[in-house]
């Protein structure tokens, strides 16, 4: 399996054809790796930009969609009649009706009705409406009558196992074996050991919650289906609802220029895509479908919490000897990954011979996961780089320093398969000295009321070296301008910009005069959904190799009118120039061939990855915090994120993806957490952005630096570029924790970092004392 | 259609319908609203029956538009799907995330929890109201500048929000910035950007091009 399998939701996906040669590693770049602002910045402020929530068609209908209000429910009847006699209503569809009935959902491998009458979850899908305006969608839904059977119900994963807990499944609340991974010998390693640390943490479940709600526009012509999805990747939304819906991929048109965030939660089709085109089916009309935000916080996706116990033993000397790793985690009602990649740091971020680790993935009456930036990366951080600092501090050194004696150089979970590249050490030393630390590390926390501490992490992401299939097209008109067309979403993180940057490395044009073409099944070429931190890694070389092709066929028209040889011209600001008789050039647009076709046309494939290594992203991040002692507040002072993502592209969006990264990690680590009614109704009770916190500008620090180690990985692919939005989240709250450790010796283990558990573990603390 | 509508198949479970008590609360508002504005005179308070269209208009960006709206219309859903100003963006549609945030009279307001009807005789300024014809605003070219956004879907607001920050402290610091700048969300986390922008709008606004940030 590949390692960035999470983000392929559909299974395998096609091969692209092998591409020819591999171009040489880029020497010194005069536009990659520039801070330069987005191509697509004047549509983004503007307000140019046409989001698919911005779509208004003619006649366009609007979608709202019934949701089951109980944890766990059996739908006995549904009574629609109202719904469809209310003003405006001109569409009804239920699981009883003939548009609804026969339409079924794979969750994981799980085939259900799409309005399965088993509710599993609170906001599980019961019936839906289209009207005029979506104030009458809403009120039509609350005239269907549904006969709900309640039932009992498990919202809390650490009794989903209890003999007597209310079963989800038939065959009971546990998602297949336990998972098990072992090398060495874990006992042997902790007999070697001369300190071993022991405990036990809890990451809160945490949402998504991207700014643009999940939703389409879904418009028929006869029998051509067109959706605008707010989505990661055009081309598994397509595959989803013409599956559902039994309908050729060639009439399903996807489309998705602009997506308001994703964050995992838009990586795969969603029910509301198919109800969407279902009811503008029976409309005959479009519809505009977009789900509510408390919906959002209910059905399309969480990072679940996480249990977690790491034993870990060292040697005087710093080495360490064993890991032992036990998850317990839950991807909600159905199967969804609810402890992937948990024990994946654990096994793989610092050299130990002996590792063994155990996750146990349970169901609960809770939404179904979907990857959440970085899946259980953020989590298995929290627990392994606390005890890391805890290791460190039993055997007197710095923390920093036994990250230092366990560098990795092959990844041992492989099978000792190298890394390509393996820039940690190089991020904890470049990041330490932009820090600090040393001075940070060593200043005394004081005992007033208000301490400092400083905290450092490190860490690796599981993926982020791309890979095939990609395929992009890049033309070259006769007068000069190039078009750039491919597949991927730009979800945020400047994909498009860079793919501009990369072209206008190899063809010399201004990548803001690039038109891009993207993001669209009816025009562009197949592409996996942006998300894994694959998508540079992955485009990038892809849309080098397209430019090159359109080069070469350059070259080829350019030669034969210059009558010399292909292999001696050179691209230089617009013309093409033999570099043995520089008097032997041409413009581009001088070059009769190209002005006689009109256009020169390249494609470019992606190439598989290095045989028999590892590409990996490595990164550090530092922290320094301030505990009032007396209120428990916990003040961000400053932070420094050091990353090893091979070649910065542009260093504008690098940095920004790097600062995105750690605010996400400080929502982890100190404001989010849902919150399910355990013990009433398993409902979830902050089901919007006043009780369930993400943080603002005033919960980050004013003080932020990103220290890019800037080494272009040339083993990894032809841009020298691995992934960076994951890693980027991935230290951030373990970081944090260490800091606040740091300033006032109490070891945080559960997630959020709030005044209220502060206060708890002071007051406890001050008991013991 | 009014007649139609008092049929009781329209009642929801609690007897009281829905949509009557929304249109209600919403009519009593932009009446309230009204009346704050009319001292002296008496405070009229119409009831609007379901599905009674009223007529408003509106002052968006310099231009006046007359239009009907249910009472219960946010300004956000008829500037976005009305009048096709889908520059102002919905994310909540409950005043948590400020990507509708436009101005009215010159102040940063959540449209998303403003009536339509509230806003008749204001001057209502969007993120479109920002741009001078095809060229960006020292707002929104700030913003360009600084990468002050990932995905973009809360910048509007967001330069909304910066906007009316700084036509009322044209020299904000950095606290005046962060806390001018936090009723707007960015799940991006574009924070250190965003401030970055607001701060190199100050100085393009006050004509120091080229200013460093």
């Amino acid at each position: 399996m590949r390692d960035d399998a999470a983000y392929y939701i559909d299974g395998p996906v096609p091969e692209t054809q092998a591409p020819s040669g591999e171009p040489k590693p880029w020497g010194k770049t005069d536009v990659v790796g520039s801070r330069r602002p987005r191509v697509d910045g004047y549509e983004r402020v503007s307000g140019t930009a046409v989001y698919p929530s911005d779509v208004v068609l003619p006649g366009m209908l609007y979608g709202a969609i019934l949701r089951c209000p109980h944890a766990h429910a059996q739908v006995r009847s549904v009574d629609a009649t109202a719904a469809r006699e209310m003003p405006g209503v001109v569409a009804v569809v239920t699981g009883d009706s003939p548009e609804g009935k026969d339409l079924h959902w794979a969750y994981g491998g799980m085939l259900t009705k799409l309005f399965d009458p088993h509710c599993r979850h609170e906001g599980e899908v019961v019936a839906a409406v289209a009207a005029e305006t979506p104030y009458q969608a809403r009120d039509a839904l609350k005239t269907i009558l549904v006969d709900y059977e309640v039932l009992p119900f498990v919202a809390d994963e650490r009794r989903a196992l209890d003999p007597g807990a209310p079963k989800i499944h038939d065959g009971g609340n546990q998602v297949g074996e336990t998972a098990t991974y072992e090398r060495g010998d874990v006992e042997k390693g902790f007999a070697e050991a001369d300190f071993v640390v022991e405990r036990s943490f809890r990451t809160e479940c945490e949402l998504h919650t991207p700014l643009e709600l999940h939703g389409c526009v879904a418009r028929w012509d006869g029998d051509q289906l067109t959706i605008w999805e707010s989505t990661q990747g055009v081309y598994g939304v397509q595959r989803g609802v013409a599956r559902v819906l039994g309908l050729p991929l060639a009439k399903v048109r996807v489309i998705g220029h602009y997506v308001g965030g994703g964050f995992g939660s838009k990586l795969q089709p969603s029910k509301h895509s198919v109800i969407a085109a279902v009811l503008a089916k029976q409309a005959a009309r479009p519809v505009k479908l977009f789900i509510s935000r408390e919906e959002t916080f209910l059905c399309v996706g969480n990072r679940p919490p996480a249990n977690m116990t790491v034993k870990a033993g060292v040697t005087k000397d710093g080495k360490l000897t064993a890991i032992h790793f036990t998850g317990l985690g839950t991807g909600g009602a159905y199967p969804a990954g609810g402890t992937s990649l948990m024990d994946w740091l654990a096994r793989d971020l610092y050299t130990c011979p002996n590792v063994k680790t155990e996750t146990t993935d349970v169901y609960v009456n809770a939404g179904p996961a979907r990857p959440m930036r970085a899946p259980g990366h953020p989590q298995g951080s929290w627990a392994l780089e606390q005890v890391m600092d805890e290791l460190a501090e039993t055997i007197g050194i710095c923390g920093l320093d036994l990250r230092l004696k366990n560098i990795p150089t092959v990844s041992q979970t492989r099978g000792g398969q190298p890394f390509t590249t393996t820039g940690l050490a190089e991020c904890i030393h470049q990041g330490a000295k932009a820090f600090g630390w040393e001075e940070g590390y060593h200043r005394d926390p004081g005992d007033g009321p208000v301490r400092r501490g400083v905290g450092m992490a490190a860490c690796l992401w599981i993926a982020g070296a791309g890979g095939p299939p990609a395929t992009v097209l890049v033309k070259l008109f006769a007068d000069g301008s190039v078009n750039l067309n491919m597949g991927a979403s730009d979800i945020g993180t400047g994909t498009k910009s860079v793919m501009a940057m990369v072209v206008a490395e190899e063809l010399g044009v201004d990548p803001d005069g690039i038109q891009i073409e993207h993001a669209d099944t009816g025009t562009t070429q197949f592409a996996t959904p942006s998300g894994g931190s694959k998508t540079i890694p992955t485009e990038a070389p892809t849309v080098r190799r397209a430019a090159l092709a359109v080069k070469e066929q350059l070259f080829e028209m350019a030669a034969e009118q210059l009558e010399v040889d292909p292999g001696e011209l050179v691209l230089e600001e617009g013309r093409v120039v033999s570099t043995r008789d520089r008097s032997k050039s041409l413009g581009v647009t001088e070059v009769q061939t190209l002005q006689r076709r009109g256009l020169i046309v390249g494609v470019g494939y992606r190439g598989d990855n290095p045989e028999g290594k590892v590409v990996n992203p490595f990164g550090a991040q530092f922290c320094e915090v301030e505990v009032d002692m007396r209120t428990g507040e916990v003040r961000l002072l400053r932070f420094v994120a050091a990353h090893d993502s091979g070649r910065v592209m542009n260093r504008l969006t690098f940095d920004n993806q790097v600062f995105g990264g750690v605010v996400m990690g400080i929502g982890l680590a100190a404001t989010e957490m849902r919150i399910l009614d355990r013990n009433a109704t398993g409902k979830m009770v902050n089901a919007n952005w006043h009780d369930y916190k993400i943080p603002t500008m005033l919960d980050v620090p004013p003080d932020m630096e990103s220290v890019p180690f800037d080494r272009p990985d040339p083993e990894a692919n032809p841009s020298g570029a691995k992934g960076l939005g994951e890693p980027a989240t991935i230290p951030t709250a373990a970081a944090i924790a260490n800091a606040v450790f740091h300033a006032t010796g109490v070891r945080l283990t559960d997630t959020p970092i709030n005044p209220m558990q502060m206060c708890r573990l002071l007051a406890e603390r001050a008991k013991e004392a | 259609m009014k007649k139609q509508d008092e049929g009781g198949r329209r009642k929801g479970p609690g007897g009281v319908t829905r949509r009557g008590f929304i249109t209600s609360v919403g009519v009593g508002v932009a009446a309230a609203a009204a009346g704050s504005r009319l001292e002296g005179q008496e405070k009229r308070v119409e009831i609007a029956e379901p599905g009674e269209m009223a007529k408003v208009a509106l002052t968006v960006n310099g231009r006046r538009h007359r239009l009907l709206v249910e009472p219960r219309w946010t300004l956000a859903f008829v500037l976005r799907e009305r009048l096709g100003l889908t520059g102002t963006k919905v994310g909540c549609e409950r005043g948590e995330c400020g990507a509708c945030t436009v101005l009215v009279d010159g102040v940063p307001r959540y449209s998303c929890m403003t009536l339509a009807l509230e806003a008749q005789d204001q001057e209502i300024t969007t993120l479109e109201g920002l741009m001078r014809g095809e060229e960006l605003g020292p707002v929104q070219q700030a913003f360009v500048e600084e990468d002050g956004y990932q995905c973009g879907y809360c910048t509007p607001g967001q330069i909304v929000a910066a906007e009316g920050l700084l036509r009322a402290n044209p020299n904000p610091s950095l606290d005046e910035i962060r806390l001018g700048m936090s009723g707007n969300l960015c799940r991006c986390g574009t924070y250190h950007t965003i401030a970055r922008s607001v701060r190199r709008a100050a100085d393009l606004k006050q004509g120091l091009k080229g200013a460093g940030s």
